[in-house]
């Protein structure tokens, strides 16, 4: 298959089964509780594995973060291509999500018949709440290391405004201030001379 | 059953949303299950994504959830091949591209410019489900020490919304 053309790129250091990589990722998607799930993949594949140096995992999260798709899903695709082509793919992204996936069904059916109980509503409003402060900590430690310039925050501020005051489509945003900020960073012909540098 | 094209469509449509992580769909999937199909009200879909925080693996499988409540098994399978196909075959292709692009000089700037787009989309996320999930001072008090705890501290956050679950009961469970 054309799957092995790139097998060169990042030849593991033995034949890895299809078997080892869905027990590898339904491992991490069965233990990684509260999020997370990029640090579970760093120490189940560059550490114990030994399937991906660390320079190929940061190019690799790099790009995870730029496509569509969740950064923790898009992970597994990427390694387990570099492993075994599309089976391998196949295999890591339903390891990764099948234990999440399965509780959250679960959670559904129960919420739908007792999700309307008064002490239920209660603890759920108390899990919303800490929801709230737990996605709003992961922004920021996402954003602390990306955001370094004061035109980056202008980028942030457009789609805050652009999403929750003027009620924008996502879409819309994504696509027009994702243009937008690709063209500003765009390749230069020589060193711009910018004040403040 | 006729709900299952719907909920196909919408799920694949959000996937391509989640630029930088799953959080930015989420004021997308707020106007579409909630205002446009009605599915399931703003306070069960905050509460299920909530959930979901909490859930092992990626932090969006709580679209299983919505496809439960929508369509039963059915509905829970087809949302998550929905919500996980398209963008998989479309990262799997990229990823195979992207590495023969090495060179090309546009590639550094789509990931240096989408960068503060997505962060900006997921603060977005953040306010759209602040906005729903919290009414009142004791809402802001619970979110607001979850979040210093979780930038000080290196505490399990599982651990903490499982408090806000206890505080929840105490705090809003008398009334």
């Amino acid at each position: 298959m054309s799957d092995r053309a790139h097998a060169d790129d990042a030849a593991p250091p033995v034949q890895v089964t299809l078997g080892e990589i869905f027990r590898a990722f339904l491992l991490i998607g069965a233990t990684s509780f509260g999020g997370g799930v990029m640090a579970y993949l760093r120490s189940s594949l560059v550490d114990k594995h030994r399937w991906v140096d660390d320079p190929t995992f940061v190019q690799m999260l790099a790009m995870s973060q730029s496509l569509p798709g969740l950064n923790s899903t898009n992970m597994a695709v990427l390694a387990g291509d570099r492993l075994r082509g599309t089976p391998g793919a196949a295999a890591a992204i339903a390891g990764v999500c099948l234990p999440g996936g399965l509780i959250m069904f679960v959670i559904g059916m129960l919420h739908s018949a007792h999700g309307d109980r008064p002490l239920v509503t209660a603890m759920l409003h108390g899990v919303a709440a800490a929801a709230v402060g737990l996605v709003a900590a992961v922004s920021v430690q996402i954003g602390r290391k990306v955001l370094t310039r004061m035109d980056d925050l202008v980028f942030v501020a457009l789609a805050v405004v652009g999403i929750n005051v003027f009620h924008l489509s996502v879409l819309v945003v994504l696509g027009g201030l994702g243009a937008l900020a690709i063209w500003w960073h765009r390749p230069r012909a020589e060193a711009p001379v910018l004040p403040g540098r | 059953m006729s709900q299952l094209p719907a909920l196909v469509g919408v799920f694949a449509y959000l996937s391509l949303l989640t630029v930088g992580g799953g959080l930015a769909a989420f004021p997308e999937m707020k106007t579409l299950t909630v205002e446009r199909f009605h599915w399931l009200s703003s306070q069960q879909l905050i509460h299920l994504y909530s959930l979901g925080q909490v859930a092992p693996g990626p932090n969006m499988m709580m679209v299983a959830a919505v496809g439960e409540r929508v369509a039963g098994v059915a509905g829970a399978l087809l949302v998550v091949i929905a919500f996980l196909g398209p963008t998989g075959y479309l990262t799997l292709w990229t990823g195979r591209l992207w590495l023969r692009l090495e060179g090309w000089r546009w590639r550094a700037s789509i990931q240096r410019g989408l960068a503060p787009v997505s962060i900006g989309l997921l603060a977005a996320g953040a306010i759209s489900l602040a906005k729903g999930a919290i009414f009142n001072w004791i809402g802001v008090i619970i979110a607001v020490v979850v979040f210093a705890l979780l930038l000080g501290t290196r505490i399990n956050p599982a651990l903490l919304v499982l408090c806000g679950a206890v505080a929840g009961l105490f705090v809003f469970g008398g009334r």
